[in-house]
C-alpha cells in the first residue's frame, strides 16, 4: 500500500464554550456555543442539560446561521411610508422610546384599556405579564389561545397538570405508548429521545393521526383518524373499557372525584359544611369528607337525602358512557376506523394497564396517611397536542383523553404519565382572571387564571366583555389564554370596543400567526372617515425582518437568542423533568453589532419612564436597568424570585434571598439549576406526602395541596347552571343554548362547528397543517441552512384524491373554503387519511419579508393555508360575529377547515399573490462559506 | 487509478435503525455544522437566500413510502444517507489523483482535498449518491466519519463520536468497528438484521441499516375476544358487578 496522507485527528474545536439556552423553538434545549475568535463556531447540545442530555435537533444546531441571518433588524425605525409599505426611517433608541412614551402615557392616564399588548411565542410571559398588570390594561396575553390552550386548560381543569410543558411520560418504564394529534413538534427533543428509548427496549407505539409523518411514521400501529373525531373515538374506548370492566376502581376510588356525590337537583358536587367534597364511606354507609383518615369511598355510593336520591360521579359516567351511541359500531363510520379495530385497541390498552403492571418496591404515604409499601405501575403512557387540541371540540375531546387516562389509573404512576414540577397543581389554587381598571394604576391582579364559576368571568358591570379579546366571557369562560388570535378583529370591529395602540412582540400577525391573513392586512391598513387608521398605532417588536414588521409604526428591534439574557423561569413555562425541578438562563454569550436591545430590557427601561409602580424605585428612578437586574432582583412573593437556583448564599434552592451573583453562578452550572425530586416523592404526586412536603420547601406551593382528579368539572356545571337560568351573572340569550351544550361537566363529543356551518357536499375535505421537524413557525425560512431542507410546501393529496381529480405531482389546484381559495402546488401522499389533505406550517412567505430574494420558493410556490381560515364562523344571519373557536376555551379552530379540491392550469405561482414588502434590511448575500477563527 | 488497501486494521462505521428515525434532520445540520467549520473546505450554499438555495451536505434525509405487499395502510421510511465507507469502494478505485482514498487503519475513505481536481469521477462512480461537489471550492466533499472529532484529544472521550451520532435525538445511529464482532454496532447489526444497501453493486459497504420492524400487525377483535368479555352490557347491571367487585378490593 502507498503512502497515505496525513490527517490532523486532534484539530483544536474552538476557543471557548459557553452554555446557554436554545431558542429555535420552544422546547429550550441546553446548548455549547463554540466561539472562536469572539464568533459562534459550532453549536451542540449540553450533555448535562434535563431537556436534551446532550441531543439537538436541526433547529437547534442551525442556530448559527439564525445569529448571523441577514433578516436581522439593525435598529428602530420609525414608519415613514404608508402602513404596510415597508418603508421606514431608522431612529434612535431615545427618539423610539420617546415616542413610545408619548402614545403610551395619556393612554395609561385617562384609560389603560386601550392599551393592547400581546406578546406572541414570548418565553418571559411571568415578566412581560408584570409589566402589563403595572401598566394597568387588562389586555395581555400570550399566544396559547391559538395555539394549545384546550391542552393546557383541559389537563389543568381535569387533574392539575397537562402534557408537555407539565408533565411526561414515564419512558423509562412504559410499556405502551399513544399518541394523537401530534406532528413533529411539542415538545421535540424530548419525545424523540423518548421514543428512541421506548423502541431500544421494543415497547409499541400507537399513533393516532390523520397523517402518516414524524412520529406516526415510526409507530408501531397508524390509526388514521377523520379530523376531529378523536373525541368520539376515544368515548368508544372508554365505553369498551367500562363494559368489559377493565379500569382501575381502586384508583378511582382513591384519587379521583368519582365516588363524590352529586347533587340531585343542582348537578353540583356535594360538600359538608367546610366545603369538603362528600364521599360515602362503604364501611360506614354515610357521607363523610374525601380526605378523611381511613375513608373508604364507594364508587356506588348512595345517599338518600330530603326525599332525593344522590349518586356518585361514577355512576353518572357508566350511565353515559355505557350507552350504545358510544359503541364501536355505532362510532365507526365517523372516526373512519373499523369497529374490529377500536376494539382491538381498547383490548391492548387494558392488556398492557392490567396484565403487564408491575411493582416498584417504594414505600411512600398518602394524604389520607395511609402507608404504601409499593408503587403500582399501569405501564400505558399517552401523550397528545394540537391535533386534537385545535378544534371548536378540542376542549372536551382533550377532557375525553384525560378521563381515559384516568380510568385505566395511568396518571402518576410508574410506567404511566407523570407530572413536572411545578404541576401537579390543582386548578383552584391558580389565579383567577383580574380586569379591573384604573387610570394610572396597574391592575387588580394577573389577567390570565382560571375562573370556577361566571362570578370569575371577566366582565364589566354592563355584562359585557372586559378584555379586547373576549377571553373569560360568556362566548368562551375558559379561555385560560386568552385569545391573541381575535384581538385586531375584535380592535377593528369596536367590539366590544377600540382601542388606541396595539403593542405586540414576537407575532406575526400579518402573516402566519393570523386567521384571515388578508382580512387582518387590510385592518391592519384601513383608516376610518377621519383619515386616521382605524388601529390609530401599531409598536412592534422582533428580532427579524417578519412580515408583521410592515404593518407597525414604530419598531423596536429585539436580539438574538445568543445575545441576550432570559430565564426559564418556574414562574412561567418550566423545563422541569418527572424527576426534577429545574430553570435555566440565556445569557449574551456574542454581544449584538447591531443598535439592537433586548426586548424585556427595554420594557425595564419604559416601564421606569412611564413611572410603573413595579418598575421604579420609592424615588421614582429606574428600578431595573435591564432585564439581567430584574431575573436577579425581582421578588414575586418572599424569597421567590424568577430563578430559584443559587439564592441567597448561592446554596439556597426555591426559596431564598437574593443573589446579586446568581446569574454568574448559572454561568458556571452550565446555564442551567436542577434539583431532584426525593425518591418517596416520584410517583403518586398530587396525593404523596413526601412529594407535597417538597413541594412546600421548594416554594411550589404555599402549603400542601393534595386534591383528587375531577373527572366531573364542577366549574362547567356551574356554567350550564346559569345559561338554565340561576344565578345573578346571566349569559346573553344567543348564548344559552350553546353554553348547556357544550359546558358538560362529563366528557362529550359534538361535531366540529365548520361542519355544522358548511355544505359537506360542496367541501367535502380536512384540510390540516403541521410544523416540520426542522422548521419552527415562520423562523426557519431565513435560515440558509433550514430552508433548504423546507423551502417548498406542497399541499399533500391522498391517493384517491389524486385519481379522482386527475392530478399527478407538481400539478396545481384551487382550494376552496367557504371563507375563500388559494391555488397551490400538490403532491401525492398515500400514509394519509383519504380524505383529508395538508401541508407544512408557515413555508409560505410574503415577497420581501425575511431578507429573501422575491423570487425564493417560500414566496413563488410555497403557501399559507390561513387565507381560508376565518377568525369568524360563516354568518349564521343574526348579525353577531361567532368567533372560530373553542365555546369553553376560545382556542382557535384551525383544524376544523373543510375545503375542495379542483385542478387549474399552472399560474405563475401561488395564489394570492400579494404586493412585494421593501425591505429594511436588504437582501442576504447569494453565497454562503461560513467558516469562522483562523 | 488509486488502489484499495488489501485489509484494514478496523472497519469503523454506523449503524442507521430505521425503525427508529423520525426524519427529523438532526443529523444532517449537526453535520452540516461540524464540517463547515473543520476538515476541509466549508460546506458552502449557493443562492442561500435566492430563488434556488443549494448547498453541499455530506449527510441527507430521504423519505419514501412503501406499501405493504400484505396490503394494509401505506407507511412513510425515512432515510438518512452519506458515505457507506464502502470495503470495496468504486470512488477510490475511479480516482485520477489519489486525492479519494481508503484509511489502512479504521477503513474510513476520505477524500485529499490538496489533490483532487474537482473532475467528479467519484460521484459518477458511486452507486448510492454519496458524494457531493461543492460548488464554491470545486473540490468533491463526503462524510468523513467524522475523522477529526474521533480521535480529537481536545473533545471529552464520550464526545469522540460523529457530529450526527452525538446529536441524533431518537438514538437511531450508531458508531463503532465492524471489524470487532463484540462491537455495539456488530452485536446491534446482527440482532436486529442489519442489512448492506444494494449489495448486488458489489461494494461490500460497511455501514448497516437496521430494517423497520414489522408495521399494523394488530388485527382486529370481535366482540367475544377473551380481553373483551363484557361484564354488563348496560347501566344497572354494571353497578351490581361494581358492587360485588368492590368488596374484594
Amino acid at each position: 500500500m502507498k503512502y497515505q496522507p496525513y490527517v490532523d485527528t486532534s484539530p483544536k474545536v474552538s476557543d471557548e464554550i459557553r452554555k446557554t439556552t436554545c431558542y429555535m423553538c420552544a422546547c429550550r434545549c441546553g446548548i455549547n456555543v463554540h466561539l472562536k475568535d469572539g464568533q459562534v463556531a459550532y453549536i451542540e447540545g449540553n450533555r448535562d442539560h434535563p431537556v436534551n442530555q446532550g441531543v439537538l435537533c436541526a433547529k437547534g444546531s442551525a442556530g448559527i446561521m439564525q445569529v448571523n441571518a441577514p433578516s436581522r433588524l439593525r435598529a428602530p425605525l420609525k414608519r415613514v411610508g404608508p402602513r404596510g409599505s415597508g418603508e421606514f426611517e431608522e431612529i434612535s433608541w431615545e427618539d423610539a422610546l420617546s415616542l413610545a412614551v408619548s402614545w403610551l402615557k395619556p393612554i395609561r392616564d385617562e384609560n389603560p384599556e386601550k392599551l393592547a399588548f400581546f406578546t406572541g411565542r414570548d418565553q418571559s410571559q411571568s415578566f412581560t405579564s408584570f409589566w402589563a398588570q403595572n401598566f394597568g390594561t387588562p389586555n395581555y396575553a400570550a399566544h396559547g389561545g391559538f395555539c394549545s390552550v384546550n391542552m393546557a386548560a383541559a389537563g389543568i381543569y381535569t387533574m392539575g397538570g397537562a402534557f408537555w410543558e407539565f408533565g411526561q411520560p414515564d419512558w423509562d418504564h412504559t410499556k405502551l405508548f399513544m399518541i394523537f394529534g401530534v406532528a413533529e413538534d411539542h415538545d421535540s427533543n424530548p419525545i424523540k429521545m423518548g421514543i428512541g428509548k421506548i423502541k431500544a427496549r421494543g415497547a409499541k407505539i400507537i399513533g393516532v393521526n390523520p397523517i402518516r409523518t414524524g412520529y406516526n411514521a415510526v409507530a408501531d400501529e397508524w390509526v388514521g383518524i377523520t379530523p376531529g373525531t378523536d373525541g368520539l373515538f376515544i368515548l368508544s374506548l372508554i365505553h369498551e373499557l367500562l363494559k368489559v370492566g377493565k379500569i382501575d376502581l381502586h384508583y378511582l376510588a382513591q384519587y379521583t372525584n368519582a365516588p363524590v356525590l352529586i347533587d340531585a337537583e343542582t348537578g353540583l358536587l356535594m360538600r359538608d359544611k367546610e366545603g369538603k367534597l362528600l364521599v360515602m364511606d362503604r364501611l360506614k354507609g354515610e357521607p363523610v369528607p374525601f380526605d378523611q383518615s381511613g375513608v373508604k369511598p364507594d364508587l356506588n355510593g348512595i345517599l338518600q337525602r330530603d326525599g332525593k336520591t344522590h349518586h356518585t360521579v361514577f355512576h353518572a359516567m357508566v350511565h353515559r358512557y355505557l350507552s350504545t351511541d358510544y359503541a364501536p359500531e355505532a362510532v365507526s363510520d365517523r372516526v373512519g376506523i373499523p369497529a374490529g379495530r377500536i376494539r382491538a385497541i381498547a383490548a391492548e390498552l387494558a392488556r398492557v394497564a392490567f396484565e403487564e403492571a408491575f411493582e416498584i418496591d417504594q414505600e411512600w404515604t398518602d394524604f389520607r396517611g395511609e402507608v404504601h409499601s409499593k408503587m403500582t405501575a399501569r405501564p400505558v403512557s399517552m401523550h397528545a397536542m394540537r391535533g386534537i387540541s385545535a378544534h371548536s371540540n378540542g376542549f372536551q375531546t382533550c377532557r375525553a383523553l384525560h378521563v381515559l387516562q384516568i380510568l385505566l389509573g395511568t396518571v402518576e404512576v410508574p410506567g404511566g404519565f407523570r407530572f413536572k414540577p411545578p404541576y401537579p397543581k390543582p386548578a383552584e389554587i391558580h389565579p383567577k382572571p383580574h380586569c379591573k381598571v384604573t387610570p394610572g394604576a396597574p391592575l387588580d391582579g394577573p389577567h390570565l387564571g382560571f375562573v370556577h364559576g361566571p362570578e370569575d368571568l371577566a366582565l364589566k358591570k354592563d355584562g359585557t366583555p372586559a378584555r379586547i379579546d373576549k377571553a373569560f366571557s360568556w362566548e368562551n369562560p375558559m379561555s385560560a389564554h386568552g385569545l391573541m388570535h381575535m384581538v385586531i378583529s375584535n380592535a377593528y370591529a369596536g367590539d366590544p370596543y377600540k382601542i388606541d395602540t396595539l403593542f405586540m412582540y414576537m407575532a406575526n400577525m400579518s402573516w402566519n400567526s393570523s386567521m384571515n391573513t388578508k382580512g387582518v392586512i387590510d385592518m391592519l391598513t384601513d383608516k376610518d372617515e377621519s383619515g386616521e387608521y382605524v388601529i390609530p398605532r401599531i409598536i412592534y417588536s422582533d428580532a427579524y425582518s417578519s412580515e408583521m414588521v410592515a404593518y407597525a409604526d414604530l419598531i423596536l428591534p429585539d436580539t438574538t437568542y445568543l445575545e441576550r439574557h432570559d430565564c426559564i423561569s418556574l414562574l412561567d413555562r418550566p423545563i422541569c423533568e418527572a424527576d426534577a425541578a429545574a430553570d435555566a438562563i440565556r445569557w449574551p454569550v456574542i454581544e449584538p453589532d447591531r443598535n439592537v436591545r433586548g426586548f424585556q430590557s427595554v420594557l425595564c427601561d419604559l416601564g421606569a419612564r412611564l413611572n410603573l409602580r413595579g418598575f421604579v424605585n420609592a424615588d421614582g428612578t429606574q428600578k431595573y436597568m435591564d432585564y439581567a437586574d430584574y431575573i436577579v432582583n425581582h421578588i414575586r412573593k418572599p424569597g421567590i424570585g424568577p430563578l430559584a437556583g443559587f439564592r441567597g448564599d448561592g446554596t439556597a434552592s426555591g426559596r431564598g434571598d437574593v443573589n446579586p451573583e446568581q446569574l454568574d453562578r448559572y454561568i458556571e452550572n452550565g446555564g442551567f439549576f436542577v434539583e431532584h425530586v426525593p425518591e418517596e416523592a416520584r410517583y403518586y404526586k398530587p396525593w404523596n406526602a413526601a412529594y407535597q412536603d417538597w413541594a412546600v420547601t421548594m416554594g411550589l406551593y404555599d402549603s400542601p395541596q393534595p386534591y383528587l382528579f375531577h373527572l366531573y368539572v364542577e366549574p362547567m356545571r356551574k356554567f350550564q347552571r346559569a345559561a338554565e337560568g340561576h344565578g345573578d351573572r346571566q349569559p346573553p340569550e344567543h348564548l344559552r343554548a350553546r353554553i348547556k351544550e357544550t359546558l358538560d361537566p362529563l366528557p362529550i363529543w359534538y361535531p366540529p362547528f365548520e361542519e355544522g356551518a358548511v355544505d359537506k357536499e360542496l367541501f367535502p375535505l380536512h384540510a390540516l397543517t403541521q410544523r416540520p421537524m426542522a422548521m419552527y413557525h415562520s423562523w426557519g425560512t431565513q435560515n440558509a441552512w433550514l430552508r433548504q431542507i423546507h423551502g417548498l410546501n406542497p399541499l399533500y393529496l391522498p391517493s384517491k384524491q389524486m385519481r379522482e381529480h386527475g392530478l399527478k405531482d407538481g400539478d396545481w389546484a384551487k382550494v376552496t373554503s367557504a371563507h375563500g381559495n388559494i391555488v397551490v402546488p400538490v403532491a401525492e401522499m398515500a400514509a394519509l387519511n383519504e380524505n383529508t389533505v395538508w401541508t407544512w406550517n408557515a413555508i409560505g412567505k410574503r415577497k420581501g419579508a425575511w431578507a429573501l430574494d422575491e423570487n425564493a420558493p417560500e414566496a413563488t410556490k410555497g403557501f399559507l393555508l390561513n387565507h381560508l381560515i376565518h377568525e369568524l364562523q360563516p354568518p349564521k344571519g343574526d348579525g353577531l360575529r361567532w368567533a372560530n373557536s373553542d365555546p369553553v376555551t376560545g382556542q382557535a379552530a384551525w383544524f376544523d377547515l373543510r375545503v375542495r379540491i379542483e385542478k387549474v392550469p399552472p399560474p405563475k405561482g401561488s395564489q394570492p399573490n400579494f404586493a412585494a414588502l421593501k425591505s429594511p434590511v436588504g437582501k442576504g448575500p447569494s453565497e454562503l462559506k461560513w467558516k469562522v477563527g483562523s | 487509478m488509486t488502489e484499495l488497501p488489501s485489509r484494514t486494521n478496523r472497519k469503523l462505521g454506523l449503524v442507521i435503525d430505521l425503525d427508529t428515525c423520525v426524519g427529523c434532520h438532526a443529523c444532517v445540520i449537526s453535520c452540516k455544522g461540524w464540517n463547515t467549520e473543520n476538515y476541509g473546505a466549508p460546506l458552502s450554499d449557493q443562492s442561500a437566500y435566492g430563488a434556488n438555495p443549494s448547498g453541499t451536505f455530506l449527510n441527507r434525509v430521504h423519505s419514501y413510502e412503501i406499501m405493504p405487499e400484505s396490503g394494509g395502510a401505506a407507511q412513510l421510511i425515512h432515510f438518512p444517507k452519506s458515505c457507506l465507507h464502502c470495503e470495496d469502494a468504486p470512488c477510490v478505485t475511479v480516482c485520477p489523483t489519489g486525492a479519494s482514498y481508503k484509511r489502512v487503519d479504521d477503513g474510513i475513505v476520505l477524500v485529499n482535498e490538496n489533490d483532487c481536481i474537482g473532475c467528479g469521477l467519484c460521484a459518477w462512480a458511486c452507486p448510492y449518491g454519496a458524494r457531493e461537489m461543492d460548488a464554491a471550492e470545486g473540490v468533491m466533499k463526503k462524510c468523513t466519519l467524522c475523522v477529526d472529532r474521533i480521535y480529537n484529544d481536545n473533545l471529552p472521550e464520550e464526545d469522540r463520536v460523529p457530529a450526527c451520532v452525538r446529536t441524533c435525538p431518537a438514538g437511531a445511529r450508531h458508531f463503532g468497528d465492524f471489524a470487532d464482532p463484540d462491537s455495539n454496532v456488530s452485536r446491534l447489526s446482527a440482532e436486529r438484521g442489519g442489512f448492506d444497501l444494494m449489495p448486488e453493486q458489489g461494494t461490500k459497504p460497511v455501514n448497516k441499516y437496521l430494517p423497520p420492524r414489522p408495521k399494523d400487525t394488530m388485527e382486529e377483535v370481535d366482540i367475544l375476544a377473551p380481553l373483551l368479555t363484557p361484564i354488563a352490557e348496560e347501566p344497572v347491571g354494571f353497578m351490581a358487578w361494581l358492587d360485588k367487585t368492590l368488596e374484594k378490593i
